[in-house]
């Protein structure tokens, strides 16, 4: 590796269960230091690549390199830098929650033990439950404080708040700001959009096996369309505004404008509204939610026309 | 009563589908062993006097009869029969307590119970169709073993009775699993109450039996086992004992539906209780965690062979009893070995009984790590900077030595009992060293375990298949006249002729090798294998 500031390099990876095609050339590339998001819908892969970065799964093809280690040949070195919080969280049932922590952190060598209170209070578990007592949420946050708490530089979390409710969710927010803060390398697996949008610097969409995207949500986001909606004193019409470059969805209703544009053409377009007296404007950057649905689109578009 | 057993009919298809494998295999399992023994029974001893003249001496004995169960010695059918209506019944009955649990509480603890019940399912469907499968089974097995004697020629009522002292049993076990599972929380608790009961009930009626009449032998009625025992086919025929267990089922089935009508889903009675916040400061690792998890199961063996060994050694005082017969001295030789006093001899042939038995429990021990893979608890683990190889090894280390202790404690307590009963007894050492040779078979079982399932996981439950055959070949093998290359196959054939013979020195040795050599195999594979 010559960039050493790369914590995850994935390069080609391939890998299948019999005739199901798990990874088909999958590239992804996590820097040293930054909370990473791995999005995609259920069945993408998402899954299949944490295992392979963890070691427990063997890739058919492809290379993956794991803080400069190979997770297949050297995972127990690797394992004992990382932390890894499963999508679906099984306890033992006879082992309490506090147990169960205290367990995993000496497995990995080592917890915080300050942070390790700190958590448990923030997240409101109770230790003393048997880990067939606890719900999913519950599951999860004994999952959630092992990791959080251990001094792993590197943080894999599969979906980690699907059971949480909104106010351990933010819990769990701040928590990553905080991993942030501590340079702590974070890959983030998540269906969940807006959890991705408000903790991940950098993206990469997962579908059918492959990246279809990667980038920083500036940077994904130059790709899509802006939406703006403007209230007007003197309207033009659609088909007037329809002609200027870079626009589209165009509708006007009463007084208000709506239309998407190109972000290269948002300084036209503000240009061009200025003097028809704007008495209102919003303009919003695409969602995650609508970059990623832009980005199904045209893949599922794509697949569909034969080659 | 319609809308609590809604569904019933496409959960009870459920149940089938899932289990058309191992409920037909288990049910023929079970006439094979009943049908073919007594088939190579009668071939052996083909009219009522060579039968008696061979066995009858054999079947009174007061150790014998503990074993085995009380037998009418008059004919030559009751005594084809013998060895096969008490081992047959507890098998029957175990068949009982997994078909119940496997529908019951391992749905419920496994949240499948939850997808199915949020269906238009009824509150008793599930239960009701667990106990129909069981119920199945049982009337198969025993059905289907009546048929098979009676087709032998063999005294159609007393085939029948054959088959009511099986059936007995099972419906006993079917209505007490129906409780266990609404009791206890989890499958593991369940077949703890479940089992334990038919322990319980098998030395109770095992201690009745070995006296002829007084409150002891009395006692015998308070056993669901007792009772199978004493229907006493090809004898007494007393099939009406089959009520008792009729009755059994119905308490049974109707105390679970009462307890089921009052808990909450994914709950017990036995209610579930809090433990330590922190972890203790040996909980370090793998090791420390498997034998943690173990611990249960451990002690319930240590305790279940305190009470097996005072219960043989006790026996020993009886065995002595037996008259030089010379047919039936062969008849001993054959299940035995051929060396020492006849109190030799009968320990040789407990020792096996019990090495199988303790087998068993480090097979399960192994195929944990399989289990934990399944459940995803591995995921949890590997992780963490815990190598496969110390996973791997700490559960077959787990195994290795809580079948050691095993073995070591009921020979112990056999000797020491066993010593007291009888003066010409085995010596303590003898009868400790008996029981200890036969470690290296045990082992080679758990190396098998670990090799299947560090190679192959889903093929993991042969390990039960070679102890099954390793079972009904020292049990059976020298009456069934089974062809040699099946009786190679069980490492218990191996085995030397302790006490009073020699130690199969070279047969130790190489069983120990294979053992280490399975067990390395299987840490090999599983290093190089996809973990799911």
């Amino acid at each position: 590796m010559d960039d050493v500031t790369t914590a995850i390099d994935v390069v080609g990876l391939r890998k299948s269960f019999g005739h199901t095609t798990a990874l088909d050339g999958l590239d992804l590339a996590v820097r040293e230091g930054e909370v990473h998001g791995f999005l995609g819908p259920n069945g993408s892969g998402k899954s299949t690549t944490l295992r392979i970065l963890l070691g427990l799964l063997r890739a058919d093809d492809g290379r993956a390199t794991v803080l400069g280690r190979d997770p297949w040949a050297d995972s127990t070195e690797l394992h004992r830098s990382l932390a890894y919080v499963p999508g679906d969280v099984v306890l033992w049932p006879t082992l309490t929650g506090g147990e169960t922590i205290d367990l995993l952190g000496r497995l990995r060598g080592g917890l915080d033990e300050d942070r390790r209170r700190r958590l448990v209070d923030a997240f409101e578990l109770d230790e003393t439950k048997k880990g067939k007592a606890y719900s999913k949420g519950n599951r999860q946050k004994v999952a959630l404080v092992a990791a959080l708490a251990s001094e792993a530089p590197l943080l894999v979390l599969d979906e980690p708040t699907a059971g949480l409710d909104p106010l351990m969710e933010q819990v769990f927010q701040e928590e990553l700001a905080g991993l942030r803060e501590r340079g702590r390398t974070v890959l983030l697996s998540s269906h969940v959009l807006s959890e991705v949008e408000r903790a991940c610097e950098r993206v990469s969409i997962v579908r059918a096996g492959r990246v279809v995207d990667s980038g920083t949500l500036t940077e994904l986001r130059h790709l899509t369309r802006t939406t703006v909606q403007a209230e007007l004193r003197e309207v033009p019409t659609a088909v007037e505004v329809g002609a200027w470059p870079g626009t589209h969805d165009v509708s006007v209703e009463g007084s208000t404008l709506r239309l998407t544009v190109d972000p290269d053409h948002l300084d036209a377009l503000v240009a061009a509204l200025a003097p028809r007296g704007v008495t209102g404007l919003t303009c919003r950057p695409p969602t995650l939610e609508e970059l990623f649905l832009a980005r199904y689109r045209t893949e599922a578009h794509r697949e569909e026309v034969p080659a | 009563m319609t809308t609590r057993l809604a569904g019933l009919g496409r959960l009870l298809r459920l149940a089938l589908r899932r289990d058309r494998v191992i409920l037909p295999a288990s049910v023929l399992g079970l006439v094979l062993l009943s049908v073919g023994s007594a088939q190579a029974t009668l071939e052996l001893f083909p009219d009522d006097a060579s039968a008696v003249a061979g066995l009858g001496d054999l079947v009174g004995n007061p150790a014998v009869v503990a074993m085995y169960g009380p037998i009418s010695a008059a004919d030559a059918d009751a005594l084809a029969v013998f060895k096969t209506v008490m081992m047959g019944a507890v098998l029957v009955a175990v068949l009982a307590v997994v078909l119940v649990r496997r529908h019951t509480r391992t749905e419920e603890e496994e949240g499948r119970l939850e997808l199915v019940g949020a269906g238009a399912v009824g509150r008793w469907a599930p239960l009701a169709a667990g106990i129909l499968v069981a119920l199945l089974g049982v009337v198969a097995a025993s059905g289907l073993s009546s048929l098979g004697l009676a087709s032998l020629g063999m005294d159609p009522a007393g085939s029948v009775a054959f088959g009511v002292a099986w059936a007995t049993a099972g419906f006993a076990w079917v209505g007490v699993t129906a409780t266990a599972v609404q009791l206890a929380s989890t499958t593991r608790g369940a077949g703890g109450l479940a089992f334990g009961t038919l322990g319980a009930a098998f030395v109770l009626r095992a201690a009745a039996d070995s006296v002829d009449d007084g409150v002891v032998h009395a006692l015998g009625w308070a056993s669901p086992l007792g009772w199978a025992g004493r229907v006493e086919p090809y004898g007494p025929d007393r099939t009406w004992v089959l009520l008792l267990g009729l009755a059994v089922l119905v308490a049974g089935v109707a105390t679970g539906l009462a307890v089921l009508g009052r808990r909450d889903l994914g709950a017990g009675v036995l209610p579930a209780r809090l433990g330590p916040a922190r972890a203790a400061r040996s909980l370090t690792g793998p090791f420390a965690l498997v034998s943690r998890l173990a611990t249960g199961t451990v002690t319930g063996w240590v305790v279940g062979m305190l009470v097996g060994g005072v219960v043989l050694g006790s026996l020993l005082g009886a065995v002595g009893d037996l008259t030089s017969n010379p047919a039936m001295a062969r008849f001993l030789e054959a299940l035995g070995g051929s060396a020492g006093t006849v109190e030799d001899i009968y320990l040789a042939s407990e020792t096996r009984f019990v090495a199988v038995a303790v087998a068993a429990a480090g097979v399960a021990l192994v195929l944990r790590l399989g289990a934990s893979e399944r459940s995803g608890l591995g995921e949890s683990v590997l992780p963490t900077g815990t190598s496969r190889l110390r996973w791997y090894g700490a559960h077959v280390l787990v195994a290795v030595l809580a079948t050691t202790l095993f073995l070591l404690v009921i020979g112990a307590t056999v000797g020491v009992v066993g010593s007291l009963a009888s003066s010409s007894a085995p010596g303590f050492w003898a009868t400790l060293g008996a029981f200890a040779a036969t470690l290296p078979a045990v082992w080679v079982l758990v190396g098998v375990a670990g090799l299947l399932v560090g190679a192959r996981p889903r093929l993991a439950p042969l390990a039960w298949a070679l102890l099954l055959v390793g079972f009904v070949v020292g049990e059976l093998g020298p009456t069934m006249d089974l062809p040699g290359w099946l009786v190679d196959v069980s490492p218990f054939a191996h085995l030397g002729q302790l006490p009073g013979g020699d130690f199969a020195v070279l047969a130790a040795a190489v069983m120990t090798l294979a053992a280490a050599g399975l067990t390395a195999a299987g840490a090999l594979a599983y290093g190089r294998r996809d973990v799911a």
